[in-house]
C-alpha cells in the first residue's frame, strides 16, 4: 500500500549538523499525524522536506509513491499553513484564499465561489472584503487555513499553527482542526512543541529528538510506553527513575518510567516507599504532590532528595505540606525503558 | 521568609524625595505628558512651517504676479497671466522635456535598482551588507559637481567611451545611437542620451535605499506561502515580491523624479543646450529679472509630482503599507 508520505534514510545538514538524521517515516493516508519535538530537533525541517523548501542530502522523500526529489514546491500538491500565517497584507482576505486558484488561471468567477465557500467552512463568511491587518490572530489563522485548503491538497502541512494563539482560542481551533480533518479525510501533518497538543489531536504521533524520531506510534502508546528517557521527559511530566530507583522498587537495573496518576497515598507505615511532602500544585481536577525522599531512605537508594510527583485527584484529602507520607502503586504500572 | 512577612516600620516614607532640578523637570513631564511632546515637536514644527512652508506660499503668491513687459517692474496684482505664459510652444517645450527626461530616469533606476536592491535585501549578508551600503553610499559623499564634469570627460568624442568603442569595433553602434532624432547628437556629452545617463548614475543610490528597506520588510515566508500555493516564480515577482516593494519604488521615484525636474546643473554640463525647468529658472530669475514666471516654472514640479503620487496610490501602490 502506498503512504501519503514517506521518508526513506533523509538526512539533512546544515553545515555540519544533522537537522534530519537518516530518518524513516511513513504516514498513512487520511490520518492527522503529529510531530512532536523540542525546538531544533528537526520536525519543521521534516515538514519543509515535505513541502519542498529543503532538499534531503540523503534518502528519498516520497509523496503517494511519487518520488519528490525533482519537484519543486510550486508542483507539489501539499499546501502549507505557516506558523506566522503568511497572509499577502496588500490582498483582501478574498484574494489571499484564492490565490492558489489565481496562479493556476482558475477564471474570477470561479475562484470567487470557492473562496467564499472555504470561508464558510472556516467560519469567516463576511470577512472577504477586509485585509489581513484588519483580523484578529484567530482570524487570520482560519483566512490561513481556507487559503491552503482551497485548492484540495492531498496532504496538508501544519507549521505550529496555533503557537500565536491565546490558551482558550487555541483549545478552540483544536477541536475544529480535529473536526476538520474528520470530515475532509485529508492527511494532515501537524509541527508542535506542545505535548498536550499532539496528544489530543493525533491519530498518530512521532516524537523528534536531535533529528531522528526518538518514537512513532498513537498517543496511547507515546503516553503510556515511552520507549526512552527522552519521550518520558517530554511527552509527559512523568516521574524517570534511575536504574537503582527501578531495582528499589522491585525492577531490573534499568531506566523506568512511574505516572503521578499510578501513585496512590498510603500511610507511612504501610509501604517502603515513603518521604516528606516538599510541594503541592493545585491543578484543578487533582494537586499534583511533590514528595522528596529522605537520603538514607528505606527504598535503599542512595541518591540524596530524590524527588518524585504523585496525583491526588479532588476528591481525597491533601496530606500538609512537610508531612510524611507513604506511596504505593500497582507492579504493571512500573514501565521500563530502553538505554542507559 | 521573614523578609516579605515582616511588617515594615510606619514611618518608612513610600517615595524617595526629588534630588533637584532633574527629578522636578521629570515629575513636571510625569504628570503633563503633553508638555513634553509639545516642547519637542515645536523646533521642528516651527523650522518646517516658517522655512519650507512659508517660502513655498511665498513663491507660490509670486507666481500670481505678472511683469510689465514695458517696465520689467513685477506688477502685484492676481492674475493667471504668467500661468498662461507657461503655455507658450516654447514654455511648454521646456516642461514636456524635462517630464520626459525626469520619467526616463525614473524608470531606468527603478529597472537597475531592483535586482540591486533585491540581492541586498535578500541575500547579502555581515560583510557583504556592508560592501553594499559603501558601494551605493561612497559615490554620494564626493561632489556631484566633480562626479558630473568626470562624466563630461567620459562621454566627450574624445572620451574613453569612445576610445573603448573603438577598440572593440563598437563604434557604428555608438554612431547609430547619436544618429537617433532628437536624443541624439554631436558627441554622447552633447546628446539627451549623455544627460540621461549622467542623471541616471547621479540618482540612482536614492532609489536603491527606499527599494531594499522594502524589499527586506517582505518575509521569507510570504514568497514560501506562494510558492507553496501553486506560483511560478515569476508570478510570485509580480504578485507578491512587486506590489509589496511598491511603497519603496515610489519613495525612491519621488527621489529620482523630483530631484531631475529641479536639476539644473547636470543639463547644463552636459547634454544638448535646451534648456529644462531648473535652468528656465535660474535664467528667469536671474538675468531676466521675471520673478513671476520663475515662480510659475517652480510650480511645475510641485504639481506633476502631485499628480504622479495621486495616480500611484489610485493604482494601489500604497496598499502594502
Amino acid at each position: 500500500m502506498t503512504h501519503a508520505v514517506e521518508f526513506q534514510g533523509v538526512v539533512r545538514r546544515f553545515g555540519s549538523v544533522f537537522a534530519v538524521d537518516h530518518v524513516d517515516l511513513a504516514i498513512e493516508e487520511g490520518t492527522f499525524f503529529a510531530m512532536l519535538g523540542p525546538s531544533g530537533s528537526g520536525k519543521t525541517t521534516c515538514l519543509r522536506l515535505i513541502s519542498g523548501f529543503e532538499k534531503p542530502d540523503a534518502g528519498t522523500v516520497r509523496i503517494f509513491g511519487q518520488d519528490m526529489g525533482a519537484v519543486p514546491p510550486n508542483l507539489r500538491h501539499v499546501n502549507t499553513v505557516f506558523q506566522d500565517y503568511a497572509l499577502f497584507p496588500h490582498m483582501n482576505v478574498r484574494d489571499n484564499v484564492a490565490y492558489g486558484l489565481m496562479v493556476r488561471g482558475v477564471p474570477r468567477a470561479a475562484r470567487n465561489t470557492q473562496a467564499e465557500d472555504m470561508l464558510a467552512l472556516v467560519k469567516l463568511d463576511g470577512f472577504a472584503d477586509r485585509k489581513p491587518g484588519q483580523l484578529s490572530g484567530g482570524q487570520r489563522q482560519r483566512v490561513a487555513l481556507a487559503r491552503a485548503l482551497v485548492g484540495q491538497p492531498r496532504v496538508l502541512l501544519l507549521d505550529e499553527p496555533l503557537g500565536a494563539l491565546d490558551l482558550k482560542l487555541r483549545e478552540a481551533m483544536q477541536d475544529e482542526l480535529k473536526a476538520l480533518q474528520k470530515r475532509l479525510g485529508i492527511t494532515f501533518v501537524f509541527v508542535t512543541h506542545d505535548q498536550g497538543e499532539a496528544l489530543s489531536m493525533a491519530d498518530r504521533l512521532a516524537v523528534f529528538s536531535n533529528g531522528k524520531i526518538a518514537q512513532i506510534g498513537t498517543p496511547a502508546d507515546i503516553y503510556d510506553r515511552p520507549r526512552t528517557r527522552f519521550v518520558a521527559d517530554f511527552v509527559g511530566s512523568s516521574n524517570v527513575l534511575p536504574p537503582e530507583m527501578t531495582q528499589a522498587l522491585g525492577g531490573p537495573a534499568r531506566w523506568s518510567s512511574l505516572r503521578p496518576e499510578a501513585l496512590h497515598l498510603a500511610p507511612a507505615a504501610d509501604t517502603p516507599l515513603k518521604g516528606r511532602v516538599t510541594g503541592l500544585r493545585y491543578l484543578g481536577a487533582g494537586t499534583r504532590l511533590t514528595i522528596t525522599l529522605p537520603a538514607a531512605s528505606q527504598v535503599g537508594t542512595d541518591l540524596p532528595g530524590v524527588e518524585i510527583a504523585a496525583l491526588v485527584p479532588t476528591d481525597q484529602p491533601l496530606p500538609e505540606h512537610g508531612s510524611e507520607v507513604g506511596l504505593k502503586f500497582a507492579p504493571s504500572a512500573l514501565h521500563l525503558m530502553e538505554g542507559a | 521568609m521573614s523578609f516579605a512577612t515582616e511588617p515594615q516600620g510606619g514611618a518608612q516614607p513610600v517615595s524617595h524625595p526629588a534630588r533637584g532640578p532633574g527629578d522636578r523637570l521629570t515629575g513636571l513631564f510625569w504628570r503633563n505628558p503633553r508638555l513634553l511632546t509639545a516642547l519637542l515637536i515645536a523646533p521642528p514644527l516651527i523650522w518646517l512651517g516658517v522655512v519650507y512652508l512659508g517660502s513655498l506660499a511665498a513663491l507660490l503668491l509670486q507666481s500670481f504676479y505678472s511683469i510689465d513687459e514695458f517696465s520689467g517692474v513685477v506688477v502685484r496684482e492676481f492674475t493667471l497671466r504668467t500661468y498662461g505664459e507657461l503655455f507658450r510652444p516654447a514654455n511648454l517645450d521646456i516642461i514636456v522635456r524635462t517630464t520626459t527626461m525626469a520619467a526616463s530616469v525614473t524608470l531606468a533606476s527603478a529597472v537597475l535598482a531592483f535586482p540591486i536592491a533585491y540581492f541586498a535585501a535578500r541575500y547579502a549578508r555581515g560583510r557583504w551588507k556592508a560592501a553594499f551600503y559603501l558601494g551605493i553610499m561612497l559615490p554620494l559623499w564626493s561632489s556631484y559637481l566633480v562626479k558630473v564634469y568626470a562624466w563630461k570627460l567620459i562621454l566627450a568624442k574624445e572620451g574613453i567611451i569612445t576610445w573603448a568603442a573603438d577598440s572593440i569595433g563598437a563604434t557604428p553602434l555608438l554612431n547609430a545611437a547619436l544618429a537617433l532624432p532628437v536624443v541624439g547628437g554631436n558627441s554622447l556629452s552633447t546628446s539627451y542620451i549623455g544627460t540621461f545617463l549622467v542623471f541616471v548614475y547621479v540618482w540612482l543610490p536614492y532609489m536603491i535605499l527606499p527599494m531594499q528597506a522594502a524589499l527586506e520588510r517582505v518575509p521569507v515566508s510570504m514568497l514560501e506561502a506562494s510558492a507553496d500555493l501553486g506560483a511560478t516564480p515569476r508570478q510570485t515577482l509580480r504578485r507578491v515580491i512587486l506590489p509589496m516593494a511598491m511603497p519603496g519604488v515610489i519613495a525612491g521615484s519621488i527621489f529620482t523624479f523630483s530631484l531631475t525636474l529641479g536639476d539644473y546643473i547636470i543639463p547644463q554640463i552636459v547634454g544638448s543646450s535646451r534648456l529644462f525647468i531648473g535652468q528656465a529658472v535660474y535664467q528667469l530669475q536671474g538675468t531676466a529679472g521675471n520673478i513671476p514666471l520663475a515662480a510659475a516654472f517652480a510650480v511645475v514640479p510641485i504639481v506633476v509630482m502631485l499628480v504622479y503620487l495621486s495616480l500611484a496610490k489610485r493604482q494601489g501602490a500604497f496598499d502594502a503599507l
